[in-house]
């Protein structure tokens, strides 16, 4: 377990390490961001001053060099278009973009894993066809073209909930959040069940998928031979069984959910880290590129990292073999 | 399709001698059972017909600066512009027809959606074919670097591309290509494994065929199969990207409007009820994307049980 | 074995059909047989004869396409053939328990061993999980796994096959159900396993009087078990009776060749005797008596006519029953 581990952790390592030369190479390429935040009118020596303040006149090398340094000390510089550190800004973002992730995640298993399972077991009912039908809709549909949808039906001609904005963060046990009140839910809504379409599809698939092929384990005709209830069997010896890959599967989306984040917090105003990178991007703001992208490919290997690990607490077979092996 | 394993039986015994059918008449045929995806067909060869013949099907060439006049912006559907004829879709917040505006947004983004699935098939299976045929380290490292590109979320390649090389047709379908290249990589790999250990290899190479020659012209043939099945997923998933990051304002310029940066310019308006402005294009993408979609579906079916036998 | 006044299982011309596009197979196709209290009873067949349907039937396991077209189940008196899933669904595990032939795949592989034995009571009894689980320990003591209160907490894949398949006939035991019906229990273990499980699932039906209807393809395994014994072929009984009667004197061919074909039964220095030919696929019978094709002693009768049942009382109550034109003589004593 210890040698999966520590060569787990490595290869995540490299892979920081590849990702981290390559943004930092390939945003020195954009063009001279000196151009954005200072006006060519200005004399020579103002602009000099202001590029020596921002660091953006030492020869490529030394700034990878001062990058590393600060990477070690956790100082990714500032903003060039905030002023604040770069790091500051991102980990101030981070909770919005965490919660909609979640919710969103939440959303999708509420809503796919009863589908999916009803599919399973009623494969050639007309609601299963119908269900199994929508999922093809589900990951054809682009998720920015979702989100405008959402916001035409449920803001603008219907009224029921807001299409921009959050709701007033609190704090809880150290963490922050806005989903202390009902306003802050009815803001997450529509970003939220936007995330969760991109995967809900995905989990009736699987769901179904799952379903069927338990089914027709000799486990469960045993189930049935003890004489089990239905919804026994199905609430425990089935359920337990499918939520084994779901929940690997689910993991590793989690990952992407968070990437997606980009588009659904652009459309619907949510102060998240998606939003800032993308603004950064659009208005080159290197610092705030680079400590975004570094943050997020982190986030992403340490999922990976998780999901491995958690995957051998889930299915007790994996976790005996090792432990006796 | 060439050499064995094609050729075998896979129809049942039907009674009297029947015409040859050739591997593609058999797969055409397995494909129109589902009447889903012949609709899908249909829609996606509609599709294409209007993007290809957009210049001489549409009232105005949107991009003829000449021809769009302001006075008509942000018309409704149905209405009359000043030039005299009707906006059956409506126009847009500079004043062009959005009918023609979403059948040349169609022509960019088709042709940006092939093209880069195009290249990144060709690029993928040569990798992966390389890396089969190669074995050992060689292949062990391509493969790794496959996995961990495979391993990040499309869009997150994409943006950091993106914010790396800038806006422009040409980067965007460099980006498309490295997003999806990886996928062919792993599938051909795979499938090239699978070949390289059958009997007709064998017999090729103690015939004296150089390297190339069997790759090339035996193992390949017989890769392909899965190859057009992620073909048609993956060009629909880089058109959605495309849009998606053209609507972001990251993707595809304004001279070059395709599907998405027409969603992006309409945005705007949907909060004071001018739907039509991205609403229809939209609708375009989604017919679009849909309709590869319900192909790619039956596709995959009527090819997997060949693949498994 | 005398029978009491009512038999505990009486089947009576059970037909299970399986009704699919290629056509209908008729896994059963007539079948009657009674089993009295505490009787061990032999289902012996080749696969593909019918017998495991019969059990799943009995259970009323058979899922679609299959299903019972005909014919009646009663325990106790009690018609089962018919009855709705719910009514089932409390027979199944209290007063008729089954037992697969695959120990590896018949318990859940991610829930412990005393949630799959406690489960098994509460669906059928009001009890407190602390006198289930105790009956649990009960149990899985009687059928000889050592320190049962912590096996109890283990997964199914820390028992070797054996363990598994005793943790499987503890279970079908907790409830004290009147009848167990054993798919091949033995057949996916050692054969040292074999003769253990044997030996000790004899011992406990007989403590606890539960009557057993023991499914194999082996003969050897009836001889030293059952009182009594039920030859199927292509979903029919070919031959019943006691167990000494049809092992000495079998009146059926098939039964000959069956007992024929036995290693034990052969010279040494000689090659083992095989019934020629294979058993049909159910869905094309031949027409007349299924097993004519391969009989040494079949005539134009066997051919065209199906055989019906032919009875034959021994004394002392007992039933003799086969399906043959031509049955062999008994041999004179």
């Amino acid at each position: 377990m210890l040698s999966f581990l520590i060569r787990r952790v490595g290869q995540a390592l490299l892979v920081i390490v590849a990702m981290v030369l390559i943004v930092f190479f390939g945003v020195h390429v954009i063009g001279d961001p000196i151009w954005m935040l200072i006006s060519p009118e200005m004399d020579q020596q103002a602009i000099a001053q202001t590029a020596a303040a921002l660091g953006l006149d030492k020869p490529i090398w030394e700034q990878l060099l001062y990058f590393l340094r600060g990477l070690a000390v956790g100082d990714l510089g500032r903003s060039f278009v905030h002023g604040e550190p770069a790091i500051q800004l991102i980990l101030s973002r981070m909770p919005a973009t965490l919660e909609l992730a979640v919710v969103a995640l939440l959303m999708a298993v509420l809503i796919g894993l009863p589908l999916g399972l009803y599919a399973g077991l009623n494969p050639d009912s007309p609601v299963s066809r119908t269900i199994m039908a929508s999922s093809i809709l589900g990951f054809s549909l682009p998720t920015f073209w979702v989100g405008l949808m959402l916001i035409m039906f449920f803001s603008v001609m219907l009224g029921w909930l807001p299409a921009t904005g959050r709701g007033a963060p609190q704090s809880v046990l150290g963490f922050e959040t806005s989903l202390l009140t009902a306003q802050g839910w009815a803001f997450i809504a529509l970003p939220a069940l936007n995330l969760a379409l991109l995967k809900i599809s995905l989990i009736i698939r699987l769901a179904r998928a799952g379903t069927r092929e338990v089914i027709l384990t000799d486990y469960v005709k045993f189930a049935r031979a003890k004489g089990l209830s239905r919804q026994r069997i199905v609430q425990v010896h089935v359920l337990k069984n499918i939520m084994i890959p779901i929940v690997t599967v689910l993991g590793l989306e989690f990952g992407s959910l968070m990437a997606f984040s980009v588009v659904t917090e652009t459309i619907f105003s949510w102060p998240g880290m998606g939003k800032l990178l993308l603004e950064a991007i659009q208005r080159l703001d290197r610092p705030v590129i680079v400590a975004s992208i570094m943050v997020v490919v982190i986030l992403f290997v340490l999922i990976n990292l998780v999901v491995d690990i958690l995957y051998s607490v889930l299915d007790p077979r994996v976790r005996l073999t090792e432990a006796r092996a | 399709m060439s050499t064995a394993s094609a050729a075998t039986q896979t129809s049942p015994p039907s009674p009297g001698p029947s015409p040859v059918e050739t591997p593609v008449r058999r797969f055409v045929r397995a494909f129109a059972e589902d009447r889903v995806a012949v609709l899908g067909f249909a829609l996606f060869s509609l599709i294409v017909l209007l993007a290809v013949f957009a210049p001489f099907i549409t009232p105005q060439n949107p991009y003829d600066l000449a021809k769009v006049d302001l006075m008509d912006s942000r018309l409704p559907p149905g209405e009359q512009t000043g030039d005299g004829y009707t906006v059956w879709l409506g126009t847009d917040g500079v004043g062009r027809d959005l009918y023609s505006g979403i059948l040349y947004g169609l022509r960019i983004s088709l042709t940006v959606g092939a093209l880069s699935g195009l290249i990144a098939a060709s690029l993928g299976m040569s990798v992966g074919l390389f890396a089969a045929y190669a074995g050992g380290r060689i292949e062990t490292v391509i493969m790794r670097i496959v996995d961990l590109q495979l391993s990040l979320p499309a869009i997150l390649i994409a943006l950091i591309l993106v914010a790396a090389l800038g806006k422009g047709v040409d980067k965007i379908i460099i980006a498309l290509v490295v997003v999806q290249w990886a996928y062919y990589a792993r599938t051909v790999r795979a499938s090239a494994l699978v070949e390289r250990r059958k009997e007709y290899v064998e017999a090729a190479q103690s015939l004296g065929l150089s390297s190339a020659a069997i790759v090339f012209r035996h193992i390949m043939p017989n890769c392909l199969a899965p190859v057009i099945v992620i073909f048609t997923v993956q060009t629909a998933h880089a058109i959605s990207l495309e849009a998606t990051l053209s609507f972001l304002g990251v993707g595809l310029p304004q001279t070059e409007p395709s599907l998405g940066v027409l969603i992006a310019n309409g945005f705007q308006y949907m909060l004071s009820g001018r739907y039509w402005i991205s609403s229809f294009p939209g609708l375009a993408l989604l017919l679009t994307i849909v309709s590869i979609n319900l192909m790619g579906d039956r596709i995959r079916d009527v090819l997997n049980p060949r693949l498994e036998k | 074995m005398s029978a009491s006044s009512e038999p505990l299982l009486k089947v009576t011309d059970l037909a299970t059909h399986f009704i699919t596009r290629a056509g209908t197979v008729k896994a059963v196709d007539g079948v009657s047989f009674e089993v009295a209290r505490g009787e061990v009873l032999g289902l012996v067949g080749e696969s593909g004869s019918g017998k495991s349907v019969t059990g799943y039937s009995i259970l009323g396991l058979v899922d679609p396409p299959g299903q019972i077209v005909s014919g009646s189940i009663r325990l106790s008196g009690r018609e089962l053939a018919g009855l709705d899933d719910e009514a089932m669904r409390s027979i199944r595990g209290r007063e008729i328990a089954m037992i697969f032939q695959d120990p590896m795949m018949t318990l859940n592989p991610v829930l412990r061993i005393d949630t799959q034995m406690i489960e098994a009571i509460l669906a059928h009894e009001r009890v407190s999980e602390r006198a289930a689980r105790d009956r649990a320990v009960e149990a899985l003591q009687k059928v000889g796994i050592p320190s049962p209160r912590e096996r109890l907490e283990a997964y199914p894949h820390q028992f070797s096959g054996g363990m598994r398949q005793r943790v499987a006939i503890a279970i079908a035991l907790l409830n004290r159900p009147s009848l167990i019906v054993a798919d091949e229990p033995t057949t996916a273990l050692d054969v040292t396993i074999q003769s253990q499980i044997l030996a000790e699932m004899q011992a406990l039906c007989r403590d606890t009087g539960t009557a057993l209807i023991w499914i194999t393809h082996d003969l050897t395994v009836i001889a030293g078990l059952a009182q009594q014994v039920a030859v199927m072929y292509a979903g029919r009984i070919v031959e019943r009776a006691g167990v000494d009667a049809v092992l000495d004197a079998p009146r059926h061919p098939y039964t000959e060749g069956l007992l024929g074909s036995l290693p034990s039964a052969a010279t040494p220095g000689e090659p083992l005797r095989q019934i020629p030919g294979s058993t049909p696929s159910l869905g094309r019978l031949p027409p007349g008596c299924a097993f004519s094709p391969r009989c040494a002693y079949a005539t134009a009768q066997c051919r065209t006519e199906a055989p019906e049942v032919s009875g034959q009382t021994l004394g002392g109550g007992v039933e003799r029953q086969f399906r043959c034109h031509h049955p062999l003589q008994e041999p004179s004593r």
